[in-house]
């Protein structure tokens, strides 16, 4: 097997909490990434799923160095990236791109597609003169499906799903081998997400691509993935090819969350089983000790669960960081019922300050 | 007789300078006691401006609203803001996507719950406070006596929708309306809420109205399915029926769309193309007919009439899809 086009070791990405007006005191740390190892094979889609503010997004900033990485290393193509000067990284960025979930926030209003587009190839040196810009930007909006004359329009023009199609070929026109997409479709209507589904495939067999696909969609996940990585509380729970990942999940985690996702056939969810987990995730903040999962795990066991940290370990082809994996999956181990702890969401405690009263009486209830 | 029943509801908006939009344009439907009914659309087609609507909560300027709206023997647009009030909230009460922002942020939880049940139960202030903390319970908040004292951004959202149900329920409404309650929420807590308004339908007969997006929470849970298309109903059926045998383009062309969990990688899906944004005027034919392949002749000119089956199953098409054709 080749070498991964990406390999990340054990990534950390903490970001201080800070109280006080002039001076700023750390009063502790949101643990956003906190040791994650992984490897995006090339020409593959890697899929990164999990729930809201597990740390998906951090990590896939912290891959492309957009945020700073606190500890650990990140290898694009051989190259350590964490300690690249700026100005080689500068190099490095027109082979790594990024496509966000809100193409509208993502895309300079005041700017034609046409401008978008140049400003890109312009910033890294692509393209000899105008005609050979102009050459490249029409091969990629026939690549992306949108028509000739988008180059003249303004965003708020388009639909979501063009704007989407806009976002993908900005990052496109740059010739990039790895394309980071963090919620790619989630934004856009059901009918609309399908087309960007297949247009990121398209473009992968074409032009032999990497993905690392970021989202919140298992099913999403599933159906462009090669390999998926689970995360909960900002470290990796379970990886696999996708496929097994569906067949045979092994972390109570990975299984809790495959059984909330609604199917849309009535005979599939009259039959399936639900692991309704209790409460909700813990604090990035303060995270739990031992298995960060323990707190809600339905399989947690008196010993190991709660103080012994659990690592990523080879069950059978899958990566797994659950103490009791096998006796679980071998149903040695049953589930129990989990008590609800309250979690605090940020910034919790104090009481308003600001009083004001609702706009019309009433209009509260 | 239903329970509720909608009949031809339309709602216009017209704003001096601006384009009239006929955000819901005749849509009917009706739910019974104990009774789950969805509406399912994609973003605009008039599933909360429906809700509104129904709920007087429409701003007066600029809204017209036509068509009616019978509520067991009371007509509800026609009620005035006063009646309409004291029927909101007792009778009929709302869940919002956004639990945020329809608590009261400067109002501790206990006493939002307690005034319901003081106003519209007619309960004395040491009864209020007690069953309040029953409801809280009722809806999985942990150590609920507590909890009454908080307020709500001191609350995870999946607590404050909790919270908020537990305000809709106060009062044993005999109808709920759910406008997207879980799409702010994780999955794993989608889970509980979906969980624990089954168990509401079910314990107390209340009649859902569940307006969503998500044709997986609908497939769950919902006894009678309305898919709504640029402001009409364009394909209505029983749960099994609707996903068995889907007779609308539209509805298969969503299905067909849709990732699903328990499909592999490689399998190909099917889009809709274009993007609710190409839609023809229903006064000049089938809305969805610029995005629809099965588009004949017949599809243009005229808005095509709700085609009803004996089975209860209609669909809004002169050339729906063969039942066969459907995998
Ligand atoms: N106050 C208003 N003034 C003018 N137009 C409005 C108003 N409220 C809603 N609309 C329009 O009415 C149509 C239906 O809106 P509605 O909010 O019911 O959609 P929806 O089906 O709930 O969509 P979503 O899934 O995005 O919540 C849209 O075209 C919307 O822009
Ligand atoms: N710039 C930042 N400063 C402080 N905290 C942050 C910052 N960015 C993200 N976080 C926190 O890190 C955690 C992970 O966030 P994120 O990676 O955005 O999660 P996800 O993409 O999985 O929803 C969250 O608790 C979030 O609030
Ligand atoms: S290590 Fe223990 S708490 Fe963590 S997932 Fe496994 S069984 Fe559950
Ligand atoms: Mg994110
Ligand atoms: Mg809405």
């Amino acid at each position: 097997m080749s070498q991964p086009l990406v390999e990340v070791r054990d990534l950390k990405v903490h970001f201080p909490i800070t109280t006080g007006v002039i001076f700023d005191r750390v009063v502790g740390h949101v643990k956003a990434v906190d040791g994650v190892d992984l490897a995006v094979p090339r020409g593959k889609t890697y899929g990164l799923v999990g729930e809201s503010g597990c740390g998906k997004s951090t990590l896939g900033r912290a891959i492309l160095r957009l945020t700073e990485p606190t500890a650990g290393s990140v290898r694009f193509d051989g190259v350590e990236l964490t300690k690249l000067p700026p100005a080689k990284m500068r190099g490095m960025r027109r082979r790594m791109q990024m496509i966000f979930q809100d193409p509208m926030s993502s895309l300079d209003p005041r700017q034609n597609v046409e401008s978008i587009l140049v400003e890109g190839l312009q910033a890294h040196g692509i393209g000899a003169d105008r005609n050979e810009r102009r050459k490249i930007i029409s091969k990629t909006l026939d690549a992306v499906g949108l028509p000739k004359w988008a180059l003249s329009r303004y965003p708020h023009e388009f639909s979501g799903g063009q704007r989407q199609r806009i976002g993908i070929a900005r990052a496109l026109v740059l010739g990039p081998e790895l394309i980071v997409a963090d919620e790619p479709v989630s934004a856009l209507d059901v009918s609309i997400q399908a087309q960007v589904i297949n247009l990121l495939d398209e473009l992968q067999d074409e032009l032999g691509l990497t993905y690392l696909v970021i989202a919140h969609d298992l099913a999403v996940v599933r159906h462009i993935s090669d390999v998926v990585g689970v995360m909960y509380l900002g470290a990796l729970v379970e990886e696999a090819p996708s496929d097994r990942l569906y067949r045979e999940p092994l972390h109570p985690y990975t299984r809790a969350l495959m059984s909330a996702v609604p199917v849309p056939d009535p005979e599939v969810e009259d039959r399936r089983e639900r692991i309704l987990l209790a409460g909700d995730l813990p604090s990035p903040a303060n995270p739990p000790p031992g298995c960060r999962f323990h707190t809600r795990c339905p399989w947690a066991q008196p010993t190991r669960c709660a103080d012994e940290r659990p690592v990523l370990r080879d069950v059978g082809g899958t990566r797994v960081a659950c103490h009791w994996a096998e006796q679980i999956n071998s149903g040695e181990l049953r589930r129990h019922e989990v008590r609800v702890e309250l979690i605090r969401p940020e910034g919790e405690g104090e009481t308003p300050g600001v009083v004001s009263a609702p706009s019309e009486p009433g209009s509260y209830v | 007789m239903a329970l509720l029943d909608v009949e031809d509801l339309s709602v216009t908006f017209r704003r001096r300078g601006q384009r009239t939009v006929h955000a819901v344009d005749g849509v009917s439907f009706s739910v019974d006691a104990g009774e789950v009914v969805a509406l399912v659309g994609e973003s605009g087609c008039g599933k909360s401006v429906t809700s509104l609507a129904l709920m007087g909560l429409l701003p007066r300027r600029g809204a017209q609203v036509g068509g009616s709206a019978n509520f067991d023997g009371t007509e509800l647009l026609a009620l005035d803001q006063r009646s309409m009030r004291d029927i909101r909230g007792k009778d009929v009460a709302m869940i919002f996507q956004d639990p945020l922002s329809s608590l009261n942020p400067v109002i501790p939880i206990g006493i939002q719950v307690t005034e319901v049940l003081v106003r519209h139960r007619g309960m004395s202030g040491d009864a209020a406070r007690k069953e309040a903390a029953n409801l809280l319970d009722r809806v999985g908040i942990p150590d609920p006596r507590r909890r009454l004292k908080e307020y709500p951004h001191q609350l995870s959202g999946g607590m404050r929708q909790r919270a908020l149900i537990a305000i809709a329920v106060a009062c044993q409404p005999r109808l709920l309306i759910a406008d997207e309650p879980t799409t702010a929420l994780d999955v794993t807590i989608q889970a509980q809420i979906l969980e624990l308004l089954k168990e509401l339908v079910r314990d107390s007969n209340t009649a859902l109205i569940m307006i969503t997006h998500d044709l997986g929470v609908v497939a769950g849970m919902c006894d009678m399915i309305n898919v709504l298309y640029a402001g009409r109903v364009v394909e209505s059926a029983r749960r099994k029926e609707l996903f068995a045998a889907p007779r609308h383009p539209y509805t298969v062309g969503l299905l067909r769309s849709i990732p699903r969990l328990d499909v592999g990688r490689g399998e190909k899906l099917t889009p809709i193309r274009g993007s609710v944004r190409d839609v023809l005027p229903w006064s000049e034919g089938c809305a969805f007919a610029p995005r629809c392949d099965r588009r004949i002749d017949a599809s243009i000119g005229e808005p095509p009439p709700m085609v009803p089956t004996h089975t209860g199953h209609s669909y809004r098409c002169v050339n729906p899809v063969p039942v066969e054709e459907k995998a």
